[in-house]
């Protein structure tokens, strides 16, 4: 379809074609908001809610709710700049800038042509190919130079996406090194066949002695998860978590690239242990390029007999996958949100317990797992236990897939045993000067020199993948507070403590990064480090002090520098009489 | 006998409600002064503080003067207090953050009927408005937020027996209000 041009499919073909499924709410908000160029107005809200007999309140709610999804116009050409920090240190900002310049379009506004507008966005998972752009849910990566220069000339010649010149938008691999699971070609069904016939109680045995973890962040037991599900008495779901979103962290969008294959395989073997039916991936709506290329992998996977119906000739075994996605919303990576998000509501997390493993997606048992641990555990049953046990610390075996960004000369994704060293990592990715790494994310660490050789391993330094690395040009305070941005912009505001106390941390940061902070913010900071931590209603807002937390404790040389004396107001106190000073005429 | 502790108290961009609340713990005042002696507050009429132990602010920051008595408050206060809904967020002042000061001026002094001498007070002793009315705490630094509009008398009484006995004071719950 033409960026211009005006919708062809109605809502009512939109709702069929979903079924009229409430629980596709996501996805159909998704289709009817790109036939409406790009923003979903009233009109469209009130049919979706009447053809699918929810009240209007809950479908505008759930519009409302995703970064992604617009109740007023944006530009049909809808530009959105990765503000990760990495990204900025690589001159996001100045390319935002640029765009807005060239294009004659302020910041956050549409132009008046309705053509185009340009934004900010959470990170959009490419950092080793910044700084990066979407249009219109498009990567677009580097966009400096010449490649800007394309970008303006195509939105002003209002060029279809699909007539973009490739070269603009091919996303680079950006694989540094591979271990095994990344050189691994297994064929289509290699690994699901090897445990098809084998007794539930062996496949159990080989995921107990592989002592296989979860990937994406708790390091929770794959055995425990599947056989809790098996054990469950209602049908199972297996859910492919792919909201990518923890900022730095891009190495999920080179296994759904280029190792989907091995992902799905991973599933299907989670549904033949568990008993499950029906099969999720939640993609995060910045990889909506993936889209098409899972769709297609899914498409040759049931030609082959490997999804749907009698899975390999096997009467009984059935079983499917879905693409959902996603619209901008990091905390639908917490599982219980993105369960909320998948049956077409606002990604709000649940209470806990009970968990998915018991009561999941529509209540029932499920299994939700990340991208890189279905592709290990296709691994695991294609290569055996043997070669997987050779690999990692005793208690986190295999490899572990790194996204290293920033300071680096070879920034990209490494597959490293776990127990490698953060040092050995920064040697290998060409990191010199480091002042300091944050590993796994905003919510994980920020490491100093001092400890670099610590290693990489849940019993240690465990790491979903990020790695962001700053050498000593950098301001740290930069950093933290863009991570204090990063949790007020995305918490979903369900609970006091985080959608309150990430905006006023962001406050005592802000001052502090402008010299203005004192031992009173210090305090402040402090107090809403533990009333995060102990109130909060999700992970998102017990992980977001770590964000500053660690900066307060581990660089106190850098801070004291920065720190004042006095308490200071945030604000210029002469000039905020000034307006009232010349409204009774006052001498300047 | 050790010395009395000293207590001033102060209404900035407020109503007073604050301070007819304190006023509410009643006769416990009298076991209060046994305790405490009353700086700079209405009840002594008093202009400018002296040094204090503990200083209760009720209201935000409106105006120039305002700032001029908090800033003293706050070199001569031991221990400061922000009390009540306007210290702590503006409060209802703090409704005329959404115009900009000058328009409302001009409004109020020029545009509104039945004036008769249309122009903004200009006497060099009324004290500039501040563009927005802000809470105290970003102006100074606080030790103490004591919520509510206005705090309960036993808000009032619970905290000063604390602070006074040396404990780090904690309301009961049914003290600590928002409304």
């Amino acid at each position: 379809m033409r960026a211009d041009s005006p919708g062809v499919r109605s809502t009512s073909d939109i709702l069929d074609a979903h079924r009229g499924d409430p629980t596709r709410l996501v996805q159909i908000l998704r289709d009817a908001q790109r036939e409406c160029g790009n923003w979903l107005p009233a009109r469209v809200i009130t049919e979706i809610a009447a053809g699918l007999g929810l009240p209007r309140a809950r479908v505008e709610g759930v519009a409302g709710f995703y970064a992604f999804l617009h109740l007023s116009p944006v530009g049909r050409f809808r530009v959105l700049v990765s503000d990760n920090i990495t990204d900025q240190f690589a001159g996001s900002r100045e390319v935002a800038g640029a765009l807005c310049r060239r294009l004659g379009v302020k910041r956050g506004r549409v132009r008046s042509d309705g053509r185009v507008s340009v934004d900010f966005t959470s990170c959009t998972g490419l950092c080793d190919q910044a700084p990066a752009i979407l249009v219109n849910g498009q990567a677009v990566p580097r966009v400096t130079g010449m490649r800007l220069d394309a970008v303006v000339r195509c939105i002003e010649a209002n060029l279809p996406l699909e007539e973009w010149p490739q070269d603009l938008l091919r996303v680079d691999d950006g694989v540094r090194q591979a271990g095994p699971v990344l050189s691994a070609t297994l064929a289509p069904g290699e690994a699901l066949k090897k445990m098809l016939h084998e007794p539930a109680e062996r496949v159990l045995a080989v995921l107990e002695g592989s002592k296989l973890r979860g990937r994406g962040g708790a390091g929770f037991s794959v055995a425990t998860k599947w056989n809790t599900c098996r054990l469950a008495p209602n049908d199972c779901v297996v859910v492919c978590n792919a909201d990518e979103g923890e900022p730095g962290t891009f190495k999920d969008r080179l296994l759904l690239m280029r190792h989907a294959d091995h992902v799905f395989e991973g599933m299907t073997i989670a549904a033949r242990f568990t008993g499950a039916t029906a099969g999720f991936v939640y993609l995060r709506g910045e990889y909506e390029f993936l889209a098409p290329h899972l769709r297609e992998v899914l498409h040759q996977r049931r030609a082959a007999k490997l999804l749907g119906t009698s899975i390999a000739g096997e009467r009984g075994f059935d079983f499917d996958i879905d693409v959902h996605l996603g619209a901008g919303a990091y905390v639908c990576g917490e599982e219980t949100a993105l369960l909320e998000s998948l049956e077409g509501k606002r990604g709000v997390p649940r209470h806990k317990p009970p968990f998915p493993v018991t009561h999941g997606y529509l209540g029932r048992p499920t299994v939700v797992n990340n991208v890189e641990t279905f592709a290990d555990a296709a691994w695991l049953f294609a290569n055996g236990l043997d070669a997987w046990g050779a690999l990692g610390t005793p208690q986190s075996s295999g490899t572990k897939l790194l996204s290293v960004a920033g300071d680096v000369e070879r920034p990209g994704i490494y597959e490293v045993p776990w127990g490698t060293t953060l040092r050995e990592v920064l040697t290998l990715a060409g990191a010199e000067r480091t002042k300091a790494v944050q590993v796994g994310g905003p919510s994980a660490e920020l490491v100093p020199p001092s400890m670099f050789d610590r290693r990489l391993a849940f019993e240690d330094l465990p790491c979903a993948g990020a790695i962001a690395v700053f050498n000593d040009s950098r301001d740290l305070l930069d950093v933290v507070v863009n991570y204090a941005h990063f949790f007020a912009h995305e918490s979903c505001g369900f609970c006091t403590p985080c959608r309150v106390g990430t905006h006023v941390a962001t406050r005592s940061l802000d001052k502090l990064r402008r010299g203005q902070g004192s031992q009173s913010e210090l305090n402040e900071l402090n107090t809403l480090t533990r009333l995060l931590r102990d109130t909060s209603h999700c992970g998102l807002g017990a992980t977001a002090p770590n964000g500053w937390r660690h900066y307060l404790d581990r660089f106190q040389d850098d801070l004291q520098r920065r720190l004042s004396v006095e308490f200071q107001p945030a604000f210029d106190v002469e000039k905020a009489l000034a307006a009232a000073r010349v409204a009774r005429g006052d001498e300047p | 006998m050790t010395a009395k502790v000293r207590v001033a108290t102060t209404s900035l961009a407020g109503c007073f409600g604050c301070h007819m609340s304190f006023l509410d713990i009643d006769e416990r005042i009298l076991p209060l002064l046994d305790k405490v002696t009353f700086d700079r507050s209405p009840l002594t009429d008093l202009k400018h503080a002296g040094p204090c132990d503990v200083g209760l602010v009720e209201g935000g920051v409106c105006n120039e003067d305002n700032l001029h008595v908090l800033r003293e408050f706050r070199k001569q206060c031991k221990v400061l207090v922000a009390v009540g809904a306007c210290a702590i967020n503006g409060g209802l002042p703090a409704q005329r953050n959404q115009f900009d000061v000058g328009d409302l001026l001009r409004h109020v002094y020029f545009e509104e009927p039945g004036l008769t001498r249309r122009v903004v007070p200009d006497d060099p002793e009324l004290p500039a408005l501040f563009d927005k009315v802000r809470p105290i705490h970003e102006l100074v630094k606080v030790d103490y937020f004591l919520p509510g509009c206005p705090p309960p008398a036993d808000a009032f009484w619970a905290f000063l027996s604390d602070l006074l006995e040396g404990r780090d004071p904690r309301l009961p719950p049914g003290a600590i209000r928002y409304d």
